[in-house]
């Protein structure tokens, strides 16, 4: 866990520093007219700095837990069961991103700021990335691809079952991510669609859930983190209704005022 | 036209198994070849050589002749949940626990219920290596050796009356040096428990150590049960009360989970965990998975205890 922190910290340092760097670039530009040309073509548009600085960084950022990964298991440095290491983490960064994507909208919505819905779909993608990979780890380390056992062992595990399912629900997600597919479906059946990974999250903490023999600290930690980001979407979805259902209340309230008044 | 084919593989292209086994020496290789081998710490160049050079005394007839894994392996991964349920949280979190002074209790259906100070409990008993399979009811296994004496020693020693019919056993509670215990995931202090005739068998053996070195923290330093023929959580560790009583004692995984773990937790392959398969097991160090063994290979010792009964029920 301490390793994940500082990951999480490192980036958020590099982040700052690039924000920083982007924003004296921008202040310089516009406080001198007299600037050169050069100096112009180093001023950067919030787009620009998206797209071109951030999501590639993030891009990188987000093979970080593979790379370790991979470096730690080549100098010998995972534990004495190597191939369990490899499904634990690829299964845990799995969650992670799922629960990432899933903060991305909650984040646009309270910080206001627009291009953090510009991650959500790389996010998705690497959730389903790391999804796949766990996977195959147990395709291959568990299975040795018997697909006569891997056929029976989904249906009669209920712990893989539900991962099994919940990856499943991200291949139609992952399918329709490109822009050309999202403008020819239509923001609201994409949308409609994209509600998958709401299931994709609970299959996920409920697999984790079941895989643990004891100590359910670290499954009901996600449990608690996907109910607050649900909640806050079904929060969004009925706050207005019941806002509209009080304001239909309000007059209904005020005539019975009226008629304790006359009672009186 | 008669076709000649070739056979599909030749005899020279299989790979022997002993390299098929050796997942260790690839992926030693595959760092030179990366040039990642400037690592590897002085703790485990010494557990290096611990392991290279131990040669154990005779082989005794409970030996198993299977490749011993490195002492590196035994003692960096294990569950040992009082000091967290991470495999490496044993090695990392037992640091400041004190196996020495150390008693244990031994109490109930007895002719001599004492507590006992360590040495003079083992002074006794003459210590011998064994090496044992250790199957793990995860599905992995290691083979270790350990060092120690037979757990039917010390119940010869302190004499049973006819009314003890199972033996409980009791780990140390020390939340202050243990801190798995200060959380209630498990109920504390671990309990554990063998019929009378299960920890009579030769089989039964009690450690006080591994590669003829004193048990490490992490390994239940500085007494701990070892019962090869059962699924390893029944090893109980730390051990600080022996009771000898009438009726089968509480045992803490079936505590936890009672459909999951029964009391006789014998290794089978015929009765899966509910959750997964145990038909086969990952032997530490190996890629591919081994069948599992009825009672982990030991089934000619132990069998006869367990003639008439359904395994299935007595899980």
């Amino acid at each position: 866990m301490c390793h994940d922190f500082k990951v999480v910290a490192h980036s958020t340092f590099l982040l700052r520093r690039v924000l920083l760097s982007s924003d004296r670039l921008r202040s310089s530009a516009a406080g001198k007219n007299r600037v050169s040309a050069t100096k112009r073509n180093l001023r950067l548009t919030q787009t620009d700095f998206v797209r071109k600085i951030l999501k590639p960084v993030v891009f990188l950022l987000c093979l970080l837990p593979i790379s370790l990964l991979a470096y730690d298991f080549f100098t010998d440095n995972l534990s004495a069961n190597p191939l369990d290491d490899i499904t634990d983490t690829t299964g845990t960064w799995t969650l992670r991103f799922v629960v990432m994507t899933l903060c991305v909208t909650p984040i646009r919505r309270l910080t206001k700021w627009a291009p953090a819905g510009k991650f959500r779909r790389m996010l998705g993608l690497y959730a389903f990335f790391y999804g796949s990979l766990h996977f195959m780890t147990y395709l291959y380390f568990d299975k040795f691809f018997e697909w006569e056992e891997v056929f029976a062992d989904i249906p009669k595990r209920p712990f893989i079952t539900v991962g099994f399912a919940s990856l499943m629900l991200m291949i139609p997600l992952a399918l329709t991510s490109t822009d050309r597919i999202t403008k020819w479906m239509g923001g609201k059946r994409w949308n409609a669609l994209h509600r998958l990974i709401y299931f994709t999250a609970i299959g996920g903490v409920i697999h984790y859930l079941w895989l643990v023999k004891a100590d359910t600290s670290r499954p009901l930690t996600y449990g608690a983190i996907v109910v607050v980001l649900l909640g806050y979407r079904l929060w969004v979805y009925l706050a207005p209704k019941l806002k509209s259902l009080r304001a239909k209340e309000k007059p209904i309230t005020a005539s019975t005022d009226v008629q304790v008044q006359k009672q009186d | 036209m008669l076709i000649k084919r070739k056979d599909d593989i030749k005899s020279s292209e299989i790979t022997p198994e002993h390299l098929y086994y050796n997942r260790r020496e690839w992926i030693r290789m595959a760092s030179v070849a990366m040039g990642g081998m400037a690592v590897g710490s002085i703790m485990s160049e010494n557990a290096l050589a611990l392991t290279q050079d131990y040669k154990p005394k005779a082989k005794g007839p409970y030996d198993t002749d299977e490749k011993l894994n490195s002492y590196k392996d035994i003692t960096t991964y294990n569950n040992y949940y009082e000091f967290g349920t991470d495999k490496s949280d044993p090695v990392e979190n037992s640091g400041s626990f004190k196996p020495k002074p150390w008693t244990v209790a031994v109490e109930g259906h007895v002719k001599k219920p004492a507590v006992y100070n360590l040495e003079d409990l083992l002074k006794p008993f003459k210590m011998e290596d064994r090496i044992y399979r250790m199957r793990c009811v995860e599905a992995w296994s290691m083979v270790i050796p350990w060092m120690g004496f037979p757990l039917a020693d010390l119940v010869k020693k302190v004499e049973p009356t006819s009314r003890a019919k199972y033996v409980a056993f009791e780990t140390v509670f020390r939340p202050a040096e243990m801190p798995g215990q200060k959380r209630p995931f498990l109920k504390w202090p671990y309990v554990e428990g063998l019929r009378l005739d299960e920890a009579m068998n030769p089989l039964s053996f009690m450690a006080t150590g591994l590669y003829g070195k004193e048990l490490p923290n992490q390994n239940g330093a500085p007494l701990r049960l070892v019962t090869p023929w059962k699924y390893g959580f029944k090893g109980i560790k730390s051990i600080i009360k022996i009771k000898f009583v009438q009726d089968e004692p509480p045992t803490t995984w079936n505590i936890a989970a009672p459909d999951e773990y029964g009391f006789y937790s014998n290794v089978n392959p015929e009765v899966d965990h509910p959750r997964w398969t145990q038909k086969t097991e990952r032997r530490i160090g190996e890629f591919r998975k081994r069948p599992t063994l009825m009672f982990n290979g030991y089934a000619e010792h132990v069998a006869g205890m367990y003639a008439g009964m359904d395994m299935k029920k007595n899980y």
